[in-house]
């Protein structure tokens, strides 16, 4: 007979200790989740993401409802518990459900503090807590300019970074002198507040807010000093204070949290609390892992597993804002007793201070570099005593050279971990998950680990600390011999992989498995369009392209969208289109019913959320070539107006990208490649974030190469200065086959130019007669190129892998 | 309801997915390296991709969303994922006919 659990609340910490559960006693209970919201569990702390644009609702559900069907949960999603009835053992429902159980687990996580002033309950006056707090900021920003935030610690600086990134203009109201002054000293304070300033912040610090303006929605808001700002949009992000209103009522112990011990048991027997509704030694926590490390003390509770039980956590704060690192652990603050070691640079915009105490490392704050930061959290959480060397903590052992990081040494401190401390905050992976894996299942690298525990696949953050356990567990040298090949299924690298396609003249992917002893017989998604792109790039002629080694994109020659909808992106060259064009293109949005047309970065039309299905029909209509937004190929040739409209022109940079961007349509290359051309060192088409840019000069040209605009921007560097037209394609081609020749598979120019060094690629491309001898190669490859578009339009059967097959009818 | 015919073994490219759609049920089916057809929901469990989009390796597909690896046999997420899809059994005839089962399927789908 299983035991019944019954667990109030569905988010973060309650969920991972019911995973848990699962883990170590998968037929023990009966379950049941009773969880407010109308969601399945998700992860709150990615919401500022949310708001940011860089992940969408669906990107943060954690389990999803297949995961509380498969592991026979019952999640009361959109419910509330009303009453708790300890005698009889029963948890009554909004809806008017009683539930029975064995065992409760209060998991009620906390309410956001709406700061009790007049007029706090005008419409548009918010909290930042949950999926529908993010909603309605979305949606107001649709339609209204200001918003105000009131609070300046972490929640509400992701609230307003969030704000700007929907275009809102937002104001940041703090009681305080300086921001986030729980987790920083003034200091960092400061440097963070003028980082925020120049993302568009503006602050409003030491204010006192005294009421909310406006009739039935807000307008503004009146501080005690007589001032006022207005505002559309009021998000409240003062603070959270633990829901305890249930337990309370039902005769549970309640402090400011519900009371619990270290096993997670309440004064009420059989009823548990984890998370942030939970009071443990005196402390709520409002993070993550020491939630989950909660969770994974009433897990093995539960289970019946030995556990030492939960004795508190050391907390460590990050700051999700883009553009701003920020971290901080620990007792940061001086007192009478403690010493700190300071570090400030204010040209790079870096400040580091580590507090000791008795030799101890008691806290830390980092700004702007925060690489050290899980160093000093794991010799805070160690204790270890750094006397008469607390330099080294910072700077690294005496004659290392100083100034580098190193520091305490990283096995002394993976050595002073616990076995159940959390590693990788992502996927709540131990240091014991990581022993195991290393020593039962054989992981002996990196790559290793995270296919076999997912450590270190979140945020990556994690990184160093999983290499350093990996060394402490394995002894360097065991590590060093773990060579790392292109992917799972060899242990050849790049180099030894081309090399043999070369020599012994392998043309079929299928071949080289064979011939190089490939581990599994054909491959996976990570080698199979790597080795299909080598052989085509070694012997353009010979190997026959295999679409089914070809990711999605390439295969139907459109971009796939989370949905499973499809982009079209027609080919407009240099961004100069015609009247006529236009209107075929909006006469086909209209006809299929295009969802949302929009201009993509490098100046094309995007048409998104096309059904597969309809992707041929669409490009027969266009009549116009594929625009390849989809392809590892060169994407779009940005251009300005130059001298053909510009005042300041100095060349015809339209007709540059033109002729470029035709002369290289459809090449495959290692990543996606993007061009630019500008007339003139105003450099209006940003050439000099690009893979190859062109900028025109009083009588010449400057070719930048390697620049990037994506995740990890880089200005690109000065390859050479040309005269003609002839010479900028010249150097262009010469340089795009050097990069095709010799970078490993989904390597953007700007890596692969940091790895071979810029010098390398200008020595390979100084002689005329190497850069004819590339040119040959690409106009080579160049001619064998088809419009992808144009042949399955024109081939019954390449078009029908497009449809959709059907019963068929009296079957 | 259970043997539909659903195309010939030639409309079906070598380790590329088609699509088979019946009333709410939408299927993935491939043809694998030998010859054979194997046929799963067309739905990742991690964030519904379409597994018809996949790479085929072996007796595996990887969705194209986030790269998780299915068993075509069995509908089985391999490690260290976790999860599973519905798989179907599928038969050729000798007349290169491809016929799907689908009452163990279905049955599944309606629970």
């Amino acid at each position: 007979m299983k035991k019944k659990l019954v667990m109030i609340g569905n988010g973060m910490a309650g969920v991972s200790f019911v995973e848990q559960l699962l883990k170590l006693n998968p037929s023990g209970y009966e379950i049941s989740i009773i969880g407010a919201e109308p969601h399945p569990n998700y992860n709150r702390i990615m919401l500022s993401s949310v708001l940011a644009g860089d992940a969408s609702m669906n990107d943060i559900i954690l389990n999803d409802w297949h995961w509380y069907r498969d592991n026979g949960i019952r999640l009361l999603a959109g419910q509330e518990a009303v009453a708790v009835d300890t005698a009889q053992r029963s948890v009554t429902t909004s809806a008017g459900e009683r539930l029975q159980y064995d065992d409760l687990v209060f998991a009620t996580g906390s309410l956001p503090f709406m700061l009790p002033l007049p007029g706090a309950d005008k419409a548009g006056v918010i909290a930042f807590r949950d999926i529908k707090d993010c909603e309605t900021m979305i949606e107001t920003a649709k339609r209204y300019r200001k918003a105000v935030v009131i609070g300046g610690g972490l929640l509400g600086l992701e609230a307003a970074r969030g704000l700007i990134n929907l275009n809102m203009e937002v104001s940041v109201v703090h009681i305080h002198g300086y921001l986030m002054e729980k987790q920083l000293d003034e200091t960092a304070s400061r440097m963070l507040q003028a980082e925020l300033e120049r993302q568009g912040m503006k602050f409003l610090l030491a204010k006192q807010s005294d009421a909310i303006l406006g009739e039935e929605r807000v307008t503004g808001i009146a501080f005690k000093d007589g001032t006022r700002e207005d505002a559309d949009l009021i998000v409240m992000a003062v603070g959270i204070r633990p829901n305890v209103l249930l337990a309370k009522s039902s005769g549970v112990e309640v402090n400011r949290g519900i009371v619990v011990n270290d096993f997670m048991q309440t004064n009420v027997a059989n009823i548990h609390a984890v998370g942030e509704c939970a009071e443990h030694r005196g402390m709520v926590y409002g993070l993550v892992a020491p939630l989950y490390e909660q969770g994974a003390v009433l897990a093995k509770r539960l289970a019946g597993a030995e556990s030492g039980g939960y004795h508190g956590s050391v907390l460590s704060t990050k700051l999700k804002v883009s553009g701003v690192n920020v971290f901080s652990a620990g007792r940061f603050a001086e007192q009478p007793g403690t010493k700190s070691l300071r570090v400030q640079d204010d040209l790079d915009g870096v400040y580091k201070k580590v507090v000791f105490e008795n030799g101890k490392v008691v806290g830390a704050v980092l700004f702007g570099d925060t690489s050290d930061s899980s160093k000093l959290f794991s010799a805070i959480r160690s204790g270890k005593d750094y006397t008469g060397s607390e330099r080294e903590v910072l700077f690294g052992p005496a004659g290392s050279g100083g100034g580098g990081k190193g520091g305490a040494s990283t096995a002394d401190l993976v050595t002073a971990m616990s076995g159940d401390e959390i590693v990788c905050g992502c996927n709540g992976v131990t240091k014991d998950d990581l022993a195991h894996a290393i020593t039962e299942k054989g992981c002996a690298s990196v790559a290793d680990l995270k296919a076999c525990t997912k450590a270190s696949g979140g945020c990556g953050g994690c990184k160093p600390l999983v290499e350093a356990i990996l060394t402490a567990t394995l002894g360097a040298d065991q590590v060093a011999q773990a060579k790392e090949g292109i992917c799972g299924c060899t242990t050849l690298s790049r180099d030894e992989v081309v090399d043999a396609i070369r020599k012994m003249r392998l043309t079929t992917t299928k071949e080289v498995m064979h011939v190089l002893d490939w581990h599994h017989p054909e491959g996976c998604s990570k080698c199979r369009p790597a080795l299909n792109y080598y052989l085509g790039m070694a012997f353009p002629e010979e190997h026959e392209d295999e679409q089914e080694s070809r990711f999605v994109n390439e295969r139907n020659h459109a971009n796939i969208q989370k949905d499973g909808t499809y982009s079209v992106v027609p080919r407009i060259y240099g961004g100069v289109t015609t009247p006529e064009d236009l209107m075929k293109i909006a006469t086909v949005a209209e006809k299929y019913r295009v969802p949302l047309v929009k201009f993509t970065g490098g100046q094309r039309i995007d048409l998104l959320g096309v059904k597969k299905e309809d992707l041929p029909g669409m490009w027969k209509d266009l009549d116009m070539p594929s625009g390849y937004a989809y392809g590892k190929s060169l994407r779009t040739v940005k251009t300005c107006v130059g001298n053909t409209f510009c005042r300041f022109g100095t060349q015809d940079a339209i007709k540059m990208g033109v002729d470029l961007e035709k002369k290289f349509e459809r090449l495959n290359t290692p990543h996606k490649v993007k061009l630019a051309v500008s007339g003139c060192p105003r450099n209006c088409a940003e050439a000099t974030i690009k893979d190859l840019g062109v900028v025109a000069i009083d009588g010449g040209w400057e070719i930048y190469v390697a620049g990037n605009g994506g995740t990890r921007v880089r200005a690109a560097d000065l390859l050479t200065k040309v005269k003609t037209e002839e010479e900028v394609l010249g150097w262009t081609g010469a340089y795009l086959q050097y990069y095709r020749e010799t970078a490993n598979y989904l390597e953007r120019t700007s890596e692969w130019s940091l790895r071979v060094g810029l010098d390398a690629i200008k020595r390979a491309l100084e002689k005329q007669e190497d850069r004819d001898a590339l040119n040959a190669r690409i106009d080579k490859t160049l001619e064998l190129t088809k419009d992808p578009w144009k042949e399955i339009i024109e081939s019954d059967s390449l078009r029908s892998a497009f449809e959709t097959l059907t019963s068929p009818a009296g079957s | 309801m259970g043997k539909v015919i659903v195309g010939h073994i030639s409309e079906f490219p070598e380790r590329s997915g088609r699509v088979f759609r019946m009333g709410s049920l939408e299927l993935a089916l491939f043809k694998l390296s030998d010859g054979t057809v194997k046929a799963i929901e067309n739905r990742c469990p991690h964030k519904h991709g379409k597994l018809s989009e996949g790479i085929v390796c072996d007796h595996h597909v990887y969705c194209p969303l986030h790269d998780w690896k299915i068993d075509l046999h069995d509908g089985i997420v391999q490690a260290p994922d976790q999860g599973c899809v519905n798989a179907y059994r599928v038969e050729v005839d000798g007349d290169g006919e491809v016929i799907l089962f689908l009452e163990d399927g279905l049955e599944a789908k309606v629970s």
